[in-house]
């Protein structure tokens, strides 16, 4: 307990030291962070806690940038925006939580795949209201470019910190025990008396829920959004990877990914530019290959043991 | 007329529809395994015909089978060293690392041969048949035919030979098959790479129409989900009858609703089969 206060504690003053002395780059990066916090986070909920392999999150991601993009575009105040389109976001994951989370495994995962190529393409073609493939321009918000980039840090770092709260509650909660059920056992779950559907929905939407805002903020902190950047794939494995990172189903584990996961983003990013997804793709098929249990597995061991440990485990 | 002759179009694709999914399908089946890569793969095959082309003047329709040889080792390798490890692990895990295998060949792809598309141009022209009005082009005709007739030798060979049997029993009992003395590891990698195989003769069979280019593979993937979806999953009649159905779909749709949304109508379509009827227009039946 002393040591969660202690973190706690920590990591305010951080941000406080963050918001007063960091630069934009800086800004930028911790901005990252919590977004990329958030989206673990909320998957986490579905894809951790009841165990269905969602690949959903960059649907509920472009949704959410453009229905605060266009909200804010039509003069509603920025904060009612991201919030709308959060609501907008659950609506339509409630309904397609109806749809398709009957369906199990592999089926599931090419279902919820193929939700984010369904509205690119619905975006793109719609373009009297969306700006179709040319993008949509968002409305700046008035104020000096660091007074802007600590807002956004501010803003993201709330949602993130709402999502890390509801998934607390949730783990501690009924809905929590339900979907633990269902990951372990979904035909015994019914059977006890988990009515699993709700559970799945509820879920669902309240992941999609925070999805939904951290596209709406990203949407105004860009400014500028076009179908292939805010549906993009890499949206939706971003964040398992993240949370196979940290820990899969754990609270802080998806946090903790999102850190790890950034600072790893930013070193390949700095030594390759025009290999930097390729790069990715090593790192995800060594972490799955290597450490699919996160980097939990290497707790509690020091740094020479640990790497002897990973190449022992290799694959022959 | 107008109506027959979008029949026909849509039916002219069909056989390379069958080929691009056959393998998606196959692997899927037996290995129980996304594979995210397949797109990539069917790419890659597309290029290998290109070069061919260009240097040796080879025919992509003759090249398919050698691009898909090619492919074959390649699939045998990747299997053997990236896939092998996670067989039987849940869906997320397989997943994760068919798309970060994905992400690793599409970026190698598009550093080696850059985003513009290319494009086989055969000489002289292969030109078209002509039935009164309905117009037939050639080419298509050929890649659908090479496209079916691989596809049926595969369904030939996984029904007939002592290698399909094997593949069909490791598909239905791991264990049981394993206590029969079937090397279980190696006719998964083998699966794997008649996968890939496919893949790579469905590319070279496609390049010989349209133009090629890295970032066309996430559309052949979504292709081969369709088609599967459509089809039922893990039998080569359902692959043929989803690719057939794929082709006339999007013939229509591009028809009605235009052609920049022919890919959306089939998204759409598989999301609504997945709700409805998850086991595909002919219901499941396997590898048998």
């Amino acid at each position: 307990m002393r040591w969660r206060i202690f973190s706690i504690a920590a990591g305010l003053v951080l941000f406080i030291g963050l918001l007063a002395f960091g630069d934009n780059y800086v800004l930028r990066l911790a901005t990252t962070v919590a977004m990329y916090a958030t989206l673990a986070v909320a998957w986490n909920i579905v894809g951790g806690f009841s165990g269905y392999p969602s690949f959903a999150t960059a649907a509920f991601f472009g949704l959410g940038a453009y229905a605060g993009g266009l909200a804010s575009s039509a003069g509603v105040p920025v904060v009612a925006a991201w919030i709308g389109a959060g609501l907008f976001t659950a609506i339509f994951a409630t309904a397609l939580g109806f749809a398709i989370l009957h369906l199990r495994g592999h089926y599931f995962a090419i279902g919820s795949l193929v939700v984010a190529d369904v509205l690119r393409e619905v975006t793109n073609s719609w373009t009297s209201l969306t700006g179709g493939g040319m993008g949509l321009n968002v409305p700046l918000l008035g104020g000096s470019s660091s007074s802007q980039a600590q807002l956004f840090l501010v803003a993201m770092s709330v949602v993130a910190v709402a999502a890390v709260l509801v998934s607390i509650w949730i783990d501690r909660a009924r809905l929590g025990v339900a979907l633990r059920c269902i990951e372990q056992n979904e035909d015994a779950a019914q059977v006890i008396g988990v009515d699993t559907r709700r559970a799945k929905v509820t879920g669902f939407a309240l992941s999609s829920l925070f999805i939904g805002i951290a596209g709406a903020i990203y949407a105004s902190w860009v400014s500028y959004i076009d179908p292939s950047d805010v549906y993009d794939v890499s949206l939706s494995v971003k964040p398992i990877i993240m949370a196979l990172l940290g820990g899969v189903g754990t609270i802080a584990g998806p946090v903790i990914g999102a850190f790890v996961f950034l600072g790893l983003e930013e070193l390949i990013w700095r030594n390759s530019l025009e290999f930097h997804a390729g790069f990715l793709g090593l790192l995800v098929v060594a972490l799955v290959l290597f450490l699919p249990s996160g980097l939990g597995a290497l707790r509690g061991r020091g740094v020479w043991s640990s790497l002897v440990g990973i190449v022992r485990r290799a694959p022959r | 007329m107008l109506w027959i002759q979008v029949l026909v179009n849509g039916l002219a694709l069909g056989g390379l529809y069958a080929c691009i999914a056959a393998g998606f399908s196959l692997v899927w089946g037996v290995l129980n395994i996304i594979n995210i890569l397949h797109g990539s793969l069917i790419v890659l095959g597309g290029y290998l015909a290109f070069f061919a082309h260009q240097s040796f003047g080879v025919s992509p329709f003759l090249f398919a089978p050698v691009a898909g040889a090619i492919l074959f080792v390649l699939g045998y390798v990747i299997q053997r060293i990236a896939i092998n490890p996670v067989m039987g692990r849940p869906v997320l895990m397989t997943l994760v690392l068919t798309f970060g295998l994905n992400l690793f060949l599409d970026n190698a792809m598009l550093a080696g041969f850059k985003a513009d598309y290319r494009k086989i141009n055969l000489n002289p022209p292969l030109g078209v048949f002509e039935f009164g009005d309905i117009i037939l082009p050639i080419d298509r005709v050929y890649a659908t035919a090479v496209g079916l007739a691989l596809v049926i030798a595969l369904g030939l060979l996984l029904r007939f030979t002592q290698l399909g049997r094997a593949i069909v029993a490791v598909r239905m009992d791991r264990d049981a098959a394993s206590l029969m003395g079937i090397d279980v590891k190696r006719t998964y990698a083998i699966a794997f790479a008649l996968g890939t195989f496919m893949a790579g003769s469905a590319g070279a069979l496609l390049a010989a129409i349209f133009p090629i280019s890295p970032v066309s593979s996430g559309g052949y993937l979504g292709k081969a989900f369709v088609i599967c979806v459509l089809g039922g999953l893990g039998s080569i009649p359902g692959v043929v009858a989803g690719g057939f159905a794929l082709g006339v779909i999007e013939s229509f749709g591009a028809l009605f609703i235009g052609p920049e949304n022919a890919l959306t109508i089939s998204f759409l379509l598989l999301l609504v089969l997945l709700v409805v009827r998850p086991t595909g227009l002919l219901g499941r039946k396997g590898f048998n």
